[in-house]
């Protein structure tokens, strides 16, 4: 059966606390903190992009793993911050790990959902023998507007997923999703910052999609929830994903090794494979994992993985863990956040 | 557009430090060149395409404190003398740190990021940096 061959995850170095995105905007930090169960979130270096965190994360994977780049056929990119609105991020992070000619590419979006949305593809295209290996990728470095609630949480990270069928590491039995026309959250063009739809991003959005597809896909493969050793959920902050484990019945135990976004905050795309890196940092073959992510607008992919024998052999050490990516950071101030972020502008034209 | 190629001709070797071996002496280079300087004739048609592991130690640095428009907002930084672990000796921004956390002697890996920006309609330009192991 098909499944992930290797993963590799990228957070950037420097972080922020709710302390001090509270201190400028007047907000009570506490609350903040308690009302997002946010610690701190990830902020990009200037010179990183979605580009650069995707090719870090597929590097790492590629460095658990040493898997001929010819032999990759396939890399999809998901995204709500793209570098470039037309050239494909895909390509770059192609160039970039040494891919062949001929490989399927395409940048995916649908908000935070959009490369677990690329993990179904590869996965079908690996299950129909159109290509050996290929690569998902989740990744972001997205924003709230200054002073809006989702400043405290919107932060830059990535994981890669290689998907195939020989070498796997953890089979994904199946997958499915769920999707409506729900306006919870949204960007229009040219826009450099989202909007959501305060009464629409919990419950018609959230845990409506979330909820619908971890049952859908308990009860098609007769999964009860106390079968499975991990869940993790898409994270926009922490109270979510862990409400929604509480409402499926998973405990603290089952969701807290790929509970990430407490300590750096919501990586969009790469929210949930982020997580599930984590736990797969963790996993010991036979171990059952319930992976779904959630993309406003609206939707979720769920997943049902089993690590499997040859996790035993798997290099996960040649490259950094997810706790390794936690543990050395740098904290910065609001100031310095607004010059990383360009919100504040300088006065030159070619920056 | 001269630009514009110049970018596009160097992003195999920017993205993936690819150099040159001299089959001929050992030697490596970077950026790649078609004939080796020791060896001059005898080396033609020896000189083969490597890439480098990334790997490699600090010989000599300088905190840069002003800055080219690009590079602003990463003021102040530091640009270093790179010795890879192949030979070659490269220049190249030192990310993720305090310049203070900067010495000779240390150990260093590539990563990939942003060089810099044609403003904000222009091309993007990616290549190699180096961080603290
Ligand atoms: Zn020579």
């Amino acid at each position: 059966m098909s499944g992930i061959v290797s993963y590799g995850s990228y957070i950037p170095y420097y972080r922020i606390k709710p302390e001090e995105i509270a201190r400028i905007w007047g907000d009570e930090p506490e609350r903040m903190k308690k009302n997002l169960f946010i610690l701190s979130k990830s902020v990009p270096s200037p010179d990183e992009d979605v580009a650069s965190i995707s090719v870090e994360a597929a590097r790492n994977a590629l460095k658990r793993k040493d898997i001929n780049p010819e032999e990759i056929g396939a890399i999809y990119v998901g995204s709500e911050s793209h570098p470039y609105a037309v050239k494909p991020t895909a390509t770059i992070v192609a160039a970039a790990i040494g891919m062949p000619l001929e490989y399927f590419a395409a940048d995916y979006e649908f908000a935070c959902k959009a490369g677990t949305a690329g993990m179904q593809n590869v996965k079908a295209m690996v299950d129909s023998n159109y290509i050996k290996y290929g690569f998902a990728i989740g990744s972001d470095t997205s924003q709230g507007a200054p002073g809006d609630a989702l400043e405290y949480t919107a932060s830059a990270g990535g994981t890669a997923m290689l998907i195939g069928k020989d070498n796997v590491i953890a089979e994904i039995n199946d997958t499915l999703s769920v999707s409506t026309d729900t306006p919870d959250f949204w960007r229009r063009e040219g826009e450099p910052y989202p909007k959501h739809g305060e009464r629409f991003t919990g419950e018609p959005g959230y845990f409506k999609h979330v909820i619908a597809a971890s049952k859908a896909i308990m009860e098609r493969n007769d999964m009860k929830n106390s079968d499975y050793d991990y869940a993790v959920f898409h994270q926009p902050n922490g109270k979510f994903p862990t409400r929604a484990a509480k409402i499926l019945g998973f405990t603290e135990e089952q969701y807290k090794t790929g509970l990430l976004t407490p300590y750096i905050g919501n990586t969009y795309s790469g929210s949930m494979m982020t997580g599930l890196s984590a736990v797969l940092d963790e996993s010991k073959p036979g171990d059952r994992i319930l992976a779904v992510s959630f993309g406003s607008g609206a939707g979720s992919d769920a997943f049902d993985i089993t690590v499997t024998d040859k996790m035993k052999d798997y290099k996960r050490d040649n490259a950094p863990t997810v706790k390794k990516l936690i543990e050395k950071v740098k904290f910065i101030d609001y100031g310095m956040y607004t010059k990383f972020r360009k919100i504040i502008i300088t006065g030159d034209s070619v920056e | 557009m001269t630009e514009l190629s110049r970018i596009w001709r160097e992003t195999e070797y920017r993205y993936n430090l690819i150099g040159f071996k001299c089959n001929n002496c050992g030697r490596s280079y970077f950026p790649p060149r078609d004939i080796c300087p020791y060896c001059h004739r005898e080396s033609i048609g020896k000189m083969e395409k490597v890439k480098f592991s990334g790997n490699g130690e600090i010989l000599s640095y300088t905190t840069v404190h002003d800055a080219p428009p690009a590079f602003k907002r990463q003021v102040p930084y530091t640009l270093a003398l790179v010795k890879l672990d192949e030979g070659p000796v490269i220049t190249a921004q030192i990310v993720d740190c305090d310049p203070d956390e900067v010495n000779t002697g240390k150990k260093v890996h590539m990563v990939f990021r942003k060089i810099r920006e044609d403003g904000t309609n222009g091309v993007i330009e990616y290549g190699y940096k180096f961080r603290l192991n």
